[in-house]
């Protein structure tokens, strides 16, 4: 069974972070009143996993979050709004959270918790209490994260609306007539050449990662 | 930076991949050391991992200007590296192949560019003269041709670039790179003919699995494996795939080939403009650019001019104004 991983981004050793992907999550209006009550026993980003492109697209807004906190530059109450915020284009909270954040509809849930120490005996949180705490409070089938089970989640037309893809050749042309989920379906068409899936999804991810540089510029 | 005392020599020489400058937090704590690539006036060029440690990225960092009043020093390197960053994105949304950013931070002077694999057109233009001196020009009929199809994407990289409204403002051959193409990646007009070649066995959407899984590494069954073995027992950066190594040996497998894509980089001086001077003048830079290569290089930039001319709606008008830059710049080195 799949299960919560642990990701260190290369700068940041002695921030574990875990992440857990749960589908068919039937009680997410009751997780997303845990955080509108700040309750502490949910200190998590939860995100809504449609709006997630790929990993790269979620280290990329962890590194963010992590490097602004590293400079007391966050915007935000906690480092787990942080990461809501750190995916969106602008500078707008409310707005971030109704777009990446968890919402009462969320069937596909990406919860993250990033630590602020490495893990020791002394330190209460570890991948197993994340992993207890969550099978716990989640209803829903807990998945792999990776690119793969992503590739069947995200939804790629609501993602080039947020970061407003369609107005350069990346996700433009055609791409308005292609299914929600955009599985095994092309994102760009191919008057540049990048003619399949992989090559759509990654540049598409290239320039939202830019996006995400740019925000509050 | 401070100027330090040069440390006495002692029996265990230091590891030379460390330089003694220090890099922007969080960069100063990388798990391997960064490798220093160039030191430029405004610029130092560290390639580092980033996301994960099987990601390259060229970091390109401005470290403050001792000599400058540190709040104009904030605000110019702030303004210099958001101007280049911003033209990037466009670039990258426009689809002209160019480093995609990463990730940035403007207090701090860095930007985190995507890293291009392979070599400068310079050096390319380098090896092809030596070739042309030792072996003369019969023969090689081939690379010749080779030769005409690399200057045929750099015209048409340039007019695409230029297309969007971007002058580069520091167009030399040092600044093309050619990237070639991945494995399991054809040259684009022939892809369909190769593609199946390289993962017979793969459906495509595991294709798809795989290449999206390594980043923008290549498609193999160890890696795939690899993968599915870490993503059920999760260990430190599950995304973790090929090794650096891994990479360089693929670079350098087989014989040099010329076939690859053009990729624009080192947009530090690059305007948003689409006047036909500024076009003029970047082409006007790189003809200089190839002419002090060797003589034996302009049938080849001739072939770029022509190509280029042939990519965009305005190319041949910017042509004209290119023998207009070339009689100014004339004139002036007569004076000068
Ligand atoms: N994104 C990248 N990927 C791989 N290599 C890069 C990348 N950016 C730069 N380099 C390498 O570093 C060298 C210098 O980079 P760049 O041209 O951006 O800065 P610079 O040379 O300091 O600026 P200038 O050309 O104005 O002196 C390049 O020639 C190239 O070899
Ligand atoms: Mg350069």
């Amino acid at each position: 069974m799949a299960s919560v991983q642990t990701f260190y981004l290369p700068h940041f050793p002695s921030n574990p972070i875990y992440i857990a992907l749960f589908k068919d999550v039937s009680n997410a209006s009751f997780l997303r009143q845990q955080l509108l009550d700040a309750n502490t026993e949910f200190d998590y980003a939860f995100l809504d996993a449609t709006m997630i492109l790929s990993s790269t697209h979620l280290l990329a807004a962890l590194f963010r979050t992590l490097n602004d906190s590293l400079h007391n530059r966050l915007k935000s109450r906690t480092i787990h709004s942080e990461i809501v915020f750190s995916l969106s284009p602008n500078n707008n909270i409310a707005e971030a959270f109704r777009r990446f954040g968890i919402s009462a509809t969320t069937n596909s849930l990406i919860a993250v918790k990033i630590s602020m120490s490495p893990p020791s005996p002394s330190n209460p949180l570890s991948i197993e209490s994340v992993q207890s705490h969550l099978t716990r409070v989640v209803q829903g089938t807990q998945m792999v994260f990776s690119d793969e089970t992503l590739l069947g989640l995200t939804d790629l037309e609501r993602l080039r609306k947020v970061y407003k893809l369609d107005s350069g050749k990346v996700g433009g042309g055609g791409a308005g007539k292609k299914g929600r989920n955009g599985k095994e379906e092309s994102v760009v068409n191919g008057m540049n050449g990048f003619e399949d899936e992989v090559d759509g999804r990654l540049e598409m991810e290239s320039v939202i990662l830019g996006i995400m540089a740019l925000k509050g510029s | 930076m401070t100027y330090a005392p040069a440390p006495a020599p002692t029996a265990e020489p230091a590891p030379q991949t460390h330089p003694t400058l220090t890099l922007p937090a969080p960069f100063a704590t990388s798990p391997d050391p960064p490798s220093l690539l160039t030191q430029g006036a405004e610029a130092i060029i560290y390639k580092i991992s980033f996301l994960t440690p099987s990601t390259s990225c060229a970091l390109k960092y401005r470290p403050p200007k001792p000599y400058r009043h540190p709040t104009l020093d904030k605000r110019l390197t702030k303004a210099r590296l958001l101007a280049e960053a911003r033209v990037l994105v466009k670039c990258r949304r426009e689809g002209v192949r160019v480093p995609a950013v990463l990730a940035a931070d403007w207090e701090a002077g860095w930007v985190g560019l995507e890293w291009v694999e392979g070599g400068t057109v310079r050096g390319v233009l380098d090896g092809w003269v030596h070739r042309e001196e030792k072996e003369g020009a019969e023969g090689e009929g081939g690379k010749e041709k080779e030769m005409l199809d690399l200057m045929m994407r750099v015209g048409r990289a340039v007019g695409r670039m230029h297309e969007i409204g971007v002058c580069h403002g520091d167009l030399t051959t040092s600044n093309l790179m050619l990237r070639p193409f991945k494995k399991g990646k054809a040259k684009r007009e022939e892809k369909d003919s190769t593609r199946d070649t390289v993962a017979p066995t793969q459906s495509s959407r595991e294709a798809v699995r795989a290449q999206l899984a390594a980043g923008k590494g290549t498609v193999s069954a160890e890696r795939e494996t690899a993968m599915t073995a870490e993503s059920t027992a999760p260990a430190p950066a599950p995304v973790t795939q090929d090794t650096q190594e891994g990479r360089e040996k693929e670079d350098t497998a087989g014989s040099p080939t010329l076939a690859g894509d053009i990729v624009l980089i080192d947009f530090g001086l690059a305007t948003q403009s689409s006047h036909d001077e500024d076009r003029a003048v970047d082409l006007y830079v790189l003809e200089r650019a190839f002419a002090a290569t060797h003589p034996a290089a302009e049938p080849l930039f001739r072939e770029v001019l022509r190509c280029y001319g042939e990519s965009y709606k305005g190319a041949r008008v910017v042509l004209k104004r290119l023998e207009e830059v070339r009689m100014r710049g004339r004139k002036r080195s007569m004076l000068g």
